[in-house]
């Protein structure tokens, strides 16, 4: 069985405390910030932060909104990344999770060609040319544990399990969002193991919340990983 | 809180005003969405879009230190569209008490306002009593004497257009807002407040409380589930700090301070026992004597006696009129009356309302203890911004203490559970738990009085002082003496006690001496069955309303949710029968009903409710607010300083140069005080911006212990001033450029987040700015030392009632800063 995140933006607070337990977690040093005339920071993800929760103001319907997202890897469920690094060394899919995993040998990688081929900007690269970027906590999930970011939201925006029931969990909250606010929409639920629900347009989230139709399978090694992709689970029929 | 954290699952409407919830108290946003998810409202009131702003239902801002205005609004709303409770009203509050006929209100002052010593003669505030003393009243709300129809003509003033000429918050907003809270009006429905500083740091602050206790009894939410006064406090343990009476004005378990002129044991019990002639009314602050002498066998042990006044004599005195707050605590040390000042988990050179006085106070000083975990701003203020170190004779020690992790013991959340915890990891270094630092200086005190003697040994030299266990603080027994202890074997109540049995509640508390207990509203905390705080059972209550009442232990008595005798109507039957908090079933003899017992959570004592079934009146029912002597919930309120309803004042420096809701601008009995350094600036074209102070998730306080950790710097690495993008364009400020913001007190310099989330208000016929700026930064983290204190900014003046601080509204102007 292969495990998923359900992320709720409707009930976040963007109180970080998933992006401070991520960094605790996994004993990421600070970043030098400045504050930008925004409460957002870092700026971007990172080599030493996966882990942003964007804020954006935006006027909707004459009201404002002020929409947070805990930005993330998608762990997509066929992972561009992993395709184009055609190295499973290097990039490689955890199997029982489907948590798609960086190790050192990312060094000898193209990094730019890895990024760009990510729909989501995710990967960043070190001084050393090694790629970072969240690795769904595989070792607190391998040992019954949450992930950091899961265990520490405390309004139920963060949820993990198994896919099939975040699946059901992300219907269910999408049914009861749409009464309130029929723009609601999940974010490419059936391509993605971090599987976002959103009130609005995703890009007023952010620019990189959903991917482009056009952003997966764009190289070559995809080309080919593609012609052996199995039948997509079709997630977004069970609404 | 009178309810608690998980109790906000069950509401029906939450409003959120003067707090900043999502923000300041995250964890309550997990019960918060879970009443949303129910169903249930959200609304949130606040001079600037918050992160709680951004979930609710609905949102209105209001300028700060208007909240009188906004909620006297609601009021008027509420009585002259007869959404109260009527029920509830007339049986369960004081509304159809009739009043002193010489009691008057007129533009903006109570009867009895005199204007030399602004104070008030509170002669007036009374009741018209019967011939028995207890207040004649009017079931049919008709008398124009009565509390009810006092109140009504008291609000009629707060019209819509009125209010938001003050307020800013447009009609319609008010009127979303107003509309929305008073459906909680109808059976089975549960409104609730959540609030913080955003309502204490006020000139008004604690009127500001009490409106909305005047609402929640006219809309009957008291003592129900999803309902209440709800206090978020500022700390983890700051409930617990105030029960074990961190305030100077009383002693533990919220009894009085003796005064000065009351010259013995006596004078003072009496003063501390109110008398009901209602038999109705339980009156339960009339057992104060008995708790006092119980809290004073526990303070002096063996050495308290009958004959030598249960060692009365050996405490403290408050001089008659006179406030030790702190604001005067600074105030008497910038005059230098002050010489040795103990600093303990406390950074008052960035925490201090005008924190330039506090700095400057410090320097008058011949020596400061520091006991903290880091040092601190306030250790090192000799060397801070400013200061000449040579110039300065104060000489500073630093202790350092254990951080909470680090200790066993207990703390008190809001919801008032006392919840045992234990060590963690060994304190680091030289580093002690602050229950050793203050056991061992205690000891050092005794020796040094019985050796050198001095002006009055005795109070020290009597203390009881054996908390110790090998040499070490002992927290379990502490708390034990919180508890309380039978000195003597006794029978009390037909049960039967050995000498050394831990009193098992407060209801067998004595005033004989048989019985010690430090508080005696934690008396049932730690008995022979053990420390009850440290319980962790998950069993929650027949109507699953989360009152999980064996895990920890609340005050008082273990009752979960206070006044819930007032959640049943008269008969005993729950108005919300399926959130229901307690309920009543009588037992029937003879055919006659007679008592049977309550179910649910601990009541509020086991009397049998007002009628019987039928409908029938019972000569031993109680009235369900105990803790009033008349048994009520207090519509009128004759408590306070500051008059028995709340009346809007504008804040001591405000934009406006009249009150536009009577000819007293402020409210007149504020603090003021007279040093060089309380410099006040209202309606000054200096200073035209409205200025509030606040915090952020990320950091905690004044950032002590959350400035030196680089993940939270991260996250918040500098001061900032948030405002409009309309103000920012007319100063030409951009977005994330460093500022300058001025009082007349002091200045700053902050990086600007222009944002929407700030709007100019309509004030009157004039647009005002709003500026805010979080509190939690000082120089001394992060290094630049550039990222200061906005409290540098805020008055010196503060609430009549309490002197909580001012730092929630007062005048400053922003400007761009002029490089080379």
């Amino acid at each position: 069985m292969s495990k998923s995140f359900f992320v709720d933006t409707t009930v976040c607070t963007a109180c970080r405390g998933c992006q401070v337990a991520c960094k605790q977690w996994k004993n990421l040093p600070a970043e030098n910030t400045v504050n930008r005339g925004t409460n957002e920071n870092p700026a971007d993800v990172s080599f030493n932060t996966y882990k942003v929760v964007r804020m954006r103001e935006e006027v909707i319907d004459g009201k404002l909104k002020w929409l947070f997202f805990p930005e993330q890897c998608r762990h997509c469920v066929e992972p561009p990344c992993l395709d184009t690094a055609g190295d499973k060394s290097a990039i490689y899919k955890d199997e029982a999770t489907g948590a798609v995993i960086y190790t050192a040998k990312t060094k000898g990688l193209n990094a730019k060609e890895i990024i760009e081929s990510c729909p989501y900007n995710i990967p960043r690269k070190g001084k050393d040319g090694t790629l970072a970027k969240c690795d769904m906590c595989l070792d607190r999930v391998q040992n019954g544990l949450l992930p950091a970011c899961v265990k520490t939201c405390p309004t139920g925006a963060m949820n993990f399990g198994e896919r099939e029931e975040m699946l059901a969990l992300a219907n269910k909250r999408l049914g009861e969002i749409k009464k309130i606010c029929p723009s609601a929409k999940l974010l490419d639920p059936d391509d993605v193991r971090v599987i976002y629900l959103v009130a609005y347009n995703p890009e007023l989230y952010h620019k990189f919340a959903v991917a482009s139709v056009f952003d997966f399978g764009i190289t070559r090694q995809m080309a080919l990983a593609k012609m052996f992709r199995p039948v997509k689970n079709i997630a977004s029929g069970l609404v | 809180m009178t309810n608690h954290w998980i109790d906000l699952k069950n509401s029906d409407c939450i409003l959120i005003m003067g707090s900043n919830a999502a923000e300041n108290h995250p964890i309550s946003f997990k019960y918060v969405t879970m009443a949303q998810q129910s169903g249930g409202k959200v609304i949130s009131v606040d001079p600037r879009f918050t992160r709680t702003s951004s979930k609710a239902d609905i949102y209105a801002p209001l300028r700060s230190g208007t909240d009188i205005a906004f909620l006297g609004g609601m009021i008027k709303y509420i009585l002259e569209n007869k959404l109260y409770n009527e029920d509830y009203v007339v049986n369960y509050t004081n509304a159809t008490f009739l009043l002193n006929k010489d009691f008057s209100f007129k533009d903006g002052l109570f009867s009895g306002f005199d204007s030399q010593k602004k104070s008030y003669n509170k002669s007036t505030w009374t009741f018209d009593n019967d011939e028995k003393g207890a207040p004649k009243r009017d079931l049919t709300l008709k008398d124009p004497r009565s509390v009810f129809n006092a109140l009504k003509n008291h609000y009629s003033r707060y019209n819509l257009a009125l209010v938001s000429r003050i307020t800013g918050t447009s009609e319609a907003d008010l009127l979303e807002v107003y509309k929305t809270y008073a459906a909680t009006g109808a059976k089975g429905k549960a409104g609730t407040i959540m609030y913080a500083m955003g309502w204490t740091q006020h000139t008004v602050g604690v009127q500001n409380i009490r409106s909305m206790s005047i609402i929640q009894l006219l809309l009957a939410n008291m003592g129900v589930a999803g309902g209440g006064v709800n206090a978020l406090r500022g700390e983890s343990n700051v409930q617990g700090s105030t029960d074990q009476a961190l305030l100077w004005h009383i002693l533990p378990g919220y009894t009085a301070m003796p005064k000065a002129s009351q010259a013995s044991l006596d004078v003072f019990l009496a003063s501390i026992k109110p008398e009901s002639k209602d038999p109705m009314s339980v009156n339960w602050k009339q057992n104060y004597p008995k708790y006092a002498v119980s809290m004073f066998k526990s303070f002096f042990g063996e050495n308290a006696t009958k004959e030598n006044e249960f060692g009365y004599q050996l405490l403290p005195k408050a001089e008659d009129g006179k406030s030790y707050t702190w604001l005067d605590i600074f105030d008497e040390m910038y005059k230098g009356s002050i010489k040795g000042f103990l600093a303990w988990g406390m950074n008052p050179a960035c925490s201090s309302t005008n924190a330039g006085k506090a700095r400057k106070a410090m320097t008058k000083l011949d020596w400061m203890v520091n006991v903290n975990l880091f040092d601190n701003e306030t250790g090192s203020f000799w060397k801070g911004p400013g200061m000449k170190p040579s110039s300065i004779k104060t000489e500073v020690f630093m202790l350092p203490a254990a951080v909470s992790v680090e200790k066993e013991g207990s703390i008190s959340n809001s919801g008032r559970w006392m919840q045992w915890r234990y060590e963690g990891p060994k304190p680091l270094g030289n580093s002690k738990p602050d229950g050793d630092i203050i056991m061992e200086l205690g000891n050092m005190l005794k020796e040094a009085y019985k050796k050198e003697g001095g002006k009055f040994p005795d109070a020290i030299l009597k203390l009881k002082w054996d908390y110790m266990t090998n040499g070490k603080y002992d927290p379990h027994k502490i708390a034990k003496e919180i508890n309380g202890y039978f000195l003597e074997d006794a029978t009390v109540m037909n049960q039967q006690f050995k000498k050394g049995d831990l009193v098992p509640s407060f209801v067998f508390l004595q005033g004989d001496g048989k019985t010690s207990s430090g508080n005696w509203i934690y008396c049932g905390s730690y008995t022979n069955k053990g420390n009850m705080s440290a319980r962790r059972g998950q069993k929650d209550v027949a109507s699953n309303i989360g009152l999980y009442p064996e895990f920890a232990w609340a005050w008082p008595v273990n009752r979960r949710i206070i006044y819930n005798r007032a959640s049943v109507d008269m008969t005993g039957k729950p108005n919300d029968e399926k959130r229901w908090v307690v309920k009543y079933t009588f037992d029937q003899k003879d055919g006659k009903y007679v008592p049977g017992k309550w179910e649910g959570d601990i009541p509020d004592g086991p009397a049998p409710p007002l009628s019987n079934p039928d409908g029938t009146a019972r000569a031993d029912g109680k009235y369900p607010f105990i803790m009033q002597k008349d048994g009520l919930g207090a519509i009128f309120g004759p408590g306070l300083v500051d008059g028995p309803f709340p009346e809007h004042y504008e804040p001591l420096e405000c934009p406006v140069e009249k009150n536009f809701m009577s000819g007293q601008i402020t409210n007149p009995t504020i603090p003021v005080y007279g040093t060089d350094a309380d410099k006040v600036a209202s309606c000054d074209p200096r200073f035209p911006y409205v200025g509030t102070t606040y915090r952020v998730s990320e950091h905690w306080q004044t950032g002590l212990m959350t400035r030196p950790q680089a993940w939270l710097l991260e996250l918040q690495p500098q001061v900032f001033v948030e405002m409009s993008e309309e103000l920012a364009k007319l100063k030409s400020i951009k977005n994330g450029e460093r500022v300058k913001v001025a009082s007349v007190r002091g200045s700053i310099e902050c990086t600007a987040v222009v944002t929407k989330r700030f709007k100019p208000f309509k004030i009157g016929d004039s647009i005002v700015h709003e500026i805010g700026m979080p509190y939690n930064f000082g120089w001394r983290w992060p290094v630049s030392g550039k990222e200061e204190s906005p409290n540098l900014l805020t008055p010196s003046t503060g609430d009549p009632n309490t002197r909580i601080p001012e730092t929630k509204a007062f005048m400053v102007n922003i400007s761009k800063i002029k490089r080379g």
